[in-house]
This record gives structure tokens, C-alpha cells and sequence, in this order.
């Protein structure tokens, strides 16, 4: 908290004082600086989790804006992703790709398009038949799929953790003051630039394609939309392959990113996503994007100033006080529930 | 014929596109960071089961006259053997430990514990349809509440029993208070939050837990204050039957222990479902809406249910502590969560005796097929049926999640259907 604090009475400084004066205030208090560059710090690390936070939180919220159900095994299909991804760039490996940049753009390509596979399947087999039954019908379905999910990895590809070397070493030392060193790798940039990109595409599809017109029709009135003839089936099961597709994006990036992964790593991140679709505000796509870079500050934040230990509770408490106080988001509609 | 084919070579495609990467390679740890190991077999064996499966599904769907539905008619439990279930069962657990078998008695004092976690969860769920994923937290309290009042006080446990109730009822009223204005799928979402808040908890407060070395030397339960003990002490239960110690009488007593919690657990609830509580909890699950516009509390309602399924969770939470005499927040993940749910959901969401039945199907039936698995693979010497009863309790959940999403696409009413409501009119 007293970093905090002193971090903020360095940014006065600078705003009133000339910069000489400053200057000079500034060697005596190092320690202020040294709090100044650890928050710039962990504002990169927060905004680099948050993007793969977003990418898996877009999947939720469209299923959640269309058939109106948590996709309970969306957290589980991006775990098969980095698996994919893990799985390609290790292929790749073997059959002599070791251009890097080549090298992931096919494996995202790769786990993109089977995870793609896995989400139109699940769709398919768990939930398609399932439209018009009782409320919890497709929920506890959902929960049945993410238990097979985890499961048909742990038992296909082992219990243990799967480690991976940086693909891209190195970065850029951006400050150096106080004996606090800032960097960003090149990794980070890499993963808000393709979170970015990959993005961009997304909205393009949304807003300017003939699918991304059904997809929105469907959003606002599934039944309406079926009437004025738009197969509403195709449509659900290509927003599940699109939410499928960005989760594995997420998931290669997680597994550039931190270099570790496991069979169990989907059941935290999606609760984590699935606490920034809602408090970005279900069935909002910027919202989902937003809230996601929201839990990743918040969850680094809250590691680097109180505790690591309890940086998965902060991110449930979020969960649950949005749900209490604002349960629309912040960028939702709030829900009218007509009998 | 022609239809079911082309459907049959899809399927074997899709299959072909998921199982090849994740089947057909597998990542190993080797001495020298991950090894990509080909394994084309079961990756083939796999693309040809889901081949001749859908091949053999769309026959049966289409073969003349007899549409899918015989399947599932065929599924369920007939309605006129039910009402001989239900004795029939209750004779043979209170008879089987004559058998004298450990083996068996223990086994059953587990199928017990998720019978009656079953029935905790089926007041919450199956009655009043308040998605609960959490509801391992409770378990966890009572069982936590048990072994702290016995660390730190030496209360005994039948002191303890009915405060580790109180304590896990308190703790479902205190996540009930301000989340239960929530809709069925969020509410699930946010009980599963909690659920991952206590098992955090538990691991990280060490100074009180003793954190994820958990708590260890918990006492056992005592019969009358009679010690179930090998020693030489007089209040011991040996010593005052005048019989030979033996550590198989307090297995016995645990199992006699938890049927008679999981028979109470019952008893409640039946005697519930008949008062205008119980009724106002099934009226909730149908509608909530129409519950409001009758003049239902809506919320107390829920409170109540959510009070009373944790109720039982703490009881059997404060039995599987003394049961075990080692607790640690290992055995309180939501893998547990999710398997009394499935449980709940197999035995049909409000069916008491749906319950029981697949609490001892997932649970004993699972547990007998891997002993029967490994006795054929020695008897043998067949490293196959070995191989197959080591695997199986990895293979456990896998199964849990296959019946899930099963049971909800053929018989979203569960094995017997008690979603029935137990007061109608006009009868």
C-alpha cells in the first residue's frame, strides 16, 4: 500500500514541478521510482493476461447472447487448444519448420481449425439436442462436456504438466530506475498484437459478413430469426466454432506465454473469463474484450500488491459482487424476464 | 442403408479430425523435455468406433415401424418394481455386515457417504431446482468444523455432529443471502465460485487449517462413550461386551453410522416434500414466476432449501472427517461437486430412490467392476484386464461426464422420474 502511495505522489511531481527540480527530487527518493516502474510493470503483465482473457470471454458471451446458456465447456476447449498448439508446434518441430514466425502461424492455423472441430462437435452432441428442454437441461450437459473434455485429455495425453522452451526469447528493457528494470518481452508484444489482429477479424465477421448478420439476428430474437428463414442450427453451431476457434487462439498465447500447461488449466481460466463476459456485460462483444483486460489488471494487481496466493478468490469475489450489484455489466442490457 | 453410411463416413472424419492430434500423438515427459510419440492404433481403433457406433444408431433409428423412443422406454426402471426396490434395498444394507467382509462394508460406507450427499444435493437441485456446484463448500465446512472443535475444544463427536450441521446450514444461509436473486445458470456459477473460495481458503490459511497438509489425528466416534479401541482401557467397547477387540466392529459401527444419517437425510426429506414448504419448493422449480405471483417468499423459500441441503452436507462432512481421521482440502474439489451432481442428475432430479440407486452405480458399480477387472487380470496373468482395472479410476470421471451429457440428451427426467409433484389435484 505505501509504494502505492508514494508511486502516486511521484506522478504530482512530475506534473507541477520543473524538470530539473524533479529531477533532482527524484534521486533522493529512489525508492518512488522503483514503485513507479514495478506498476508500469505489472500494468503490461495485466494487460497481456487480460487479452487472452478477453479472446476465451468472447466465446462465452456470443453462446450466452444467442441460445442463452453458460458454456460451461468452453474453459475445456481452450485447454484442448494449447494442447493442439503444443502438440503443432512440436510436430512442426520434428518435420524441420523452424522458421519461428512460420512455425506459429501454422500452428495457430492448425489448433484454430481442430478446436474449431471440437466446438461445433459439442455443440452438436450435447447441446443441439437439447434446445426447448427444461432450464437446466443444457447447463448440466455442458458440465457432463467439460468433465469428458478434461478427462479424454488427462487419459489421452497424460496427467503430467507439459513444459514448453520460449519460442520467442528476449524483448526490450523499457526503464531502468531504481533498480527496477521494466521490460517487455517479445512475447507480449507478440500476443497483443496477434489478440489485436485476430480481433480485427472477428469484428470484421460480425459486422460485415452474411454470418455475422445471422449471428446478430439470432442474438436478438432466435425465433423471429428462424421464421424470416435463417437456419438458426447453422448459425448456433458457426458461433460455437468461431467462440472455438478464439479460445484455441487463447490458448496457444497462453502457452507461449507461460511456458507450463496441463490438462486442468481450462477450469480456471474459463471461470476467470466467464467473470469478465459478465462484468463486461453478457452478450456484449466489446464488453466481453473489456471486462477480460479488467480481470487480467485486476488479478495481476491484486498478486503483485496482496497476495498470490488468494488471486483466484479475488477474481470469484469479482464474480460474484458484479452478479450481485450489477448484474447486466458494464456494458450489458439489463435482462426483463417475461413469463 | 445408403443415408446411414454417408452419415457413418462423416462421423468417422469428424472423429478422424479430433481424435488423430490428440489421440493418435501424445505428449511424452521425457528426460529431455517433451517426446511426440506416434500412437496411430488407438487413434484408428477410435475413428472405428465412432464409425460402427453411428453406423449401428442410424440402423436402429431408421429400421421400420419402431421409432428411438423403445430405447429410452427401455432405460428407466419400471414404475411397478420400484415400490419392491426401495425395501429390498434398506434390508440388504442393513444386513450386509453379517457378511463380516471389510472389504465390503467399507465399500459401502463410501456408496453411503454419496448416497447421502445424493439426497443433500436432491433438496437443493432435484426439489427446489436451484443449480448448486458447489456444494462440496458445505461438505468441507462441517467436515473442517468437526476437526477444528475437536482440535482446539476436544469436543467429542457427537458434540460435534450437529454443530458441523448448524455451521455448514449458517454457511449456505450466508452464500444463499445475496445470491440467491440469482437466475438458475448463474446462480450454478457463482455457488462453484464459492466452492473454489473455501477450498482456497482452506489451503492458504495455514495458521487455521494447517493448510494443504491438512488436519490429521481426528478423533473417532464413540458408542456411548464407549471407545471402539485395541487397548487394554475399561471404557473401551471390548472391554465392557467382554469381547475381542477388533478394528472391524468400528467399521461396522460407521457404516451403521452413516446409514442412519443417510436414512434420516431420507426421512426429512420425504416428510418435507409433504409439508407446504416442500410443496412451495417443487412449485419453485416448475415456476418461479408464477410461485411469485401466488404470494410464495420466493427467497426464504430458497434459503430454506439451500439451509437444509447444506444441513446434511455438514453432517456428512463432520462423518467423513471422523471416518477418515485425515482431512485435507484435497478432498474437497469440485470434482467432488460435480460427482454428487451427476449422481443427482442420473438418479432423476428429485428421485429419492433415483439417488440411491446411481450412487451405487457410479460409485460401488465402478469400484466392484475395477476389483473384478484386476482379479481376472491375475487370475490370467492377462496384461490386459490389469492394465484395464489400473486404468479404470482414471477412466471414473471420464464416465461421470459420458452418463451427464448422456442422460440429458436421452432422458432429461433421469432414471426414475420423480420430478412428479407430490401433491395434485383432483386425486
Amino acid at each position: 500500500m505505501r509504494e502505492c502511495r508514494s508511486a502516486k505522489r511521484l506522478l504530482w511531481l512530475f506534473g507541477i514541478l520543473p524538470p530539473k527540480t524533479a529531477a533532482c527530487l527524484l534521486s533522493r527518493c529512489n525508492d518512488g521510482v522503483a514503485a513507479l516502474a514495478y506498476a508500469l510493470q505489472q500494468l503490461i503483465n495485466g494487460i497481456v493476461l487480460g487479452a487472452i482473457y478477453g479472446l476465451i470471454a468472447v466465446g462465452y458471451t456470443m453462446v450466452y447472447g444467442i441460445v442463452g446458456m453458460i458454456n460451461f465447456a468452453h474453459g475445456d476447449i481452450f485447454m484442448v487448444g494449447s494442447f493442439l498448439s503444443l502438440i503443432a508446434l512440436l510436430g512442426l518441430a520434428a518435420l524441420g519448420v523452424t522458421a519461428v514466425p512460420l512455425a506459429l502461424g501454422l500452428t495457430l492455423l492448425f489448433a484454430a481449425g481442430l478446436a474449431a472441430l471440437y466446438g461445433w462437435t459439442v455443440e452438436r452432441i450435447a447441446y443441439r439436442p437439447l434446445r426447448g428442454s427444461f432450464r437446466l437441461a443444457p447447463l448440466i450437459s455442458a458440465i457432463g462436456m467439460s468433465i469428458v473434455l478434461q478427462n479424454f485429455v488427462q487419459v489421452g495425453q497424460g496427467a503430467r504438466v507439459k513444459p514448453m522452451e520460449a519460442a520467442i526469447p528476449g524483448g526490450i528493457e523499457l526503464m531502468n530506475q531504481g533498480g527496477f528494470a521494466v521490460r517487455l518481452s517479445w512475447m507480449q508484444i507478440a500476443i497483443v498484437a496477434t489478440t489485436l489482429l485476430v480481433l480485427a477479424i472477428f469484428t470484421w465477421l460480425v459486422t460485415k459478413t452474411p454470418l455475422g448478420r445471422s449471428m446478430r439476428a439470432c442474438e436478438q430474437d432466435l425465433k423471429m430469426a428462424a421464421l424470416l428463414g435463417i437456419d438458426t442450427d447453422r448459425t448456433i453451431g458457426l458461433t460455437f466454432v468461431i467462440g472455438a476457434a478464439l479460445a484455441a487462439v487463447a490458448g496457444l498465447l497462453f502457452l507461449l506465454y507461460y511456458g507450463v500447461i496441463d490438462f486442468f488449466i481450462g477450469f480456471l481460466a474459463g471461470v476467470k473469463a466467464f467473470t469478465a463476459a459478465v462484468l463486461g456485460g453478457i452478450g456484449s462483444l466489446p464488453g466481453a474484450v473489456l471486462g477480460g483486460l479488467l480481470i487480467g489488471l485486476i488479478e495481476v494487481f491484486w498478486s503483485a500488491y496482496f497476495s498470490v496466493e488468494y488471486k483466484d478468490v479475488a477474481a470469484f469475489a469479482i464474480l460474484i459482487l458484479v452478479l450481485i450489484f450489477r448484474p447486466s455489466g458494464i456494458m450489458g442490457r439489463a435482462e426483463v424476464e417475461k413469463v | 442403408m445408403k443415408a446411414a453410411l454417408r452419415d457413418a463416413f462423416l462421423s468417422a472424419a469428424v472423429a478422424l479430425g479430433l481424435f488423430v492430434p490428440l489421440v493418435g500423438l501424445v505428449l511424452d515427459n521425457g528426460d529431455q523435455g517433451l517426446v511426440l510419440r506416434a500412437r496411430p492404433i488407438a487413434a484408428a481403433v477410435m475413428v472405428a468406433l465412432v464409425f460402427f457406433g453411428r453406423l449401428a444408431m442410424r440402423l436402429w433409428a431408421d429400421r421400420p415401424g419402431k421409432q428411438a423412443r423403445a430405447i429410452r422406454r427401455s432405460i428407466a426402471v419400471p414404475v411397478g418394481t420400484s415400490k419392491y426396490i426401495a425395501p429390498v434395498l434398506l434390508a440388504v444394507a442393513v444386513l450386509l455386515p453379517l457378511t463380516g467382509s471389510r472389504y465390503y462394508v467399507d465399500l459401502a460406507t463410501l456408496v453411503l457417504t454419496y448416497v447421502m450427499l445424493g439426497w443433500g444435493l436432491n433438496i437443493v437441485v432435484g426439489l427446489a431446482g436451484l443449480l448448486d456446484l458447489g456444494y462440496v463448500a458445505f461438505y468441507a465446512v462441517g467436515a473442517y468444523s468437526y476437526a477444528l472443535l475437536a482440535e482446539h475444544f476436544g469436543l467429542g463427536f457427537w458434540t460435534c455432529l450437529p454443530l458441523a450441521g448448524i455451521l455448514a446450514a449458517f454457511a449456505g444461509i450466508l452464500l444463499g443471502f445475496p445470491v440467491l436473486r440469482l437466475r438458475g445458470d448463474y446462480l450454478a456459477i457463482v455457488t462453484l465460485a464459492f466452492g473454489e473460495i473455501i477450498r482456497v481458503v482452506l489451503i492458504n490459511w495455514v495458521e487455521f487449517t494447517h493448510g494443504p497438509n491438512g488436519i490429521t489425528d481426528i478423533p473417532r466416534p464413540t458408542l456411548f462413550g464407549l471407545r471402539f479401541s485395541n487397548d487394554e482401557g475399561s471404557d473401551t467397547v471390548a472391554a465392557f461386551f467382554g469381547i475381542e477387540a477388533e478394528t472391524i466392529h468400528r467399521v461396522i459401527f460407521l457404516y451403521y453410522l452413516i446409514l442412519a444419517l443417510a436414512l434420516l437425510t431420507n426421512w426429512v426429506t420425504l416428510r418435507l416434500r409433504h409439508m407446504p414448504l416442500g410443496r412451495a419448493w417443487e412449485a419453485l422449480r416448475e415456476d418461479e414466476i408464477a410461485c411469485r405471483s401466488l404470494g410464495i417468499d420466493v427467497t426464504n423459500t430458497k434459503l430454506t432449501a439451500f439451509a437444509t441441503g447444506a444441513l446434511f452436507a455438514g453432517f456428512a462432512g463432520a462423518f467423513f472427517a471422523t471416518r477418515q481421521a485425515f482431512i485435507s482440502p484435497e478432498s474437497f474439489t469440485f470434482i467432488e461437486s460435480a460427482t454428487v451432481l451427476a449422481i443427482v442428475v442420473l438418479g432423476g432430479l428429485g428421485s429419492q430412490l433415483g439417488v440411491a440407486l446411481a450412487a451405487m452405480v457410479m460409485v460401488g458399480g465402478l469400484e466392484l467392476l475395477r476389483d473384478l477387472l484386476s482379479t481376472i487380470g491375475e487370475q490370467m496373468g492377462s496384461e490386459l484386464f490389469s492394465g484395464l482395472a489400473g486404468d479404470l479410476p482414471t477412466y471414473r470421471m471420464l464416465i461421470f461426464g459420458l452418463a451427464l451429457v448422456a442422460m440429458m440428451v436421452l432422458r432429461p427426467r433421469g432414471l426414475v422420474s420423480g420430478r412428479t409433484a407430490t401433491a395434485t389435484l383432483g386425486r
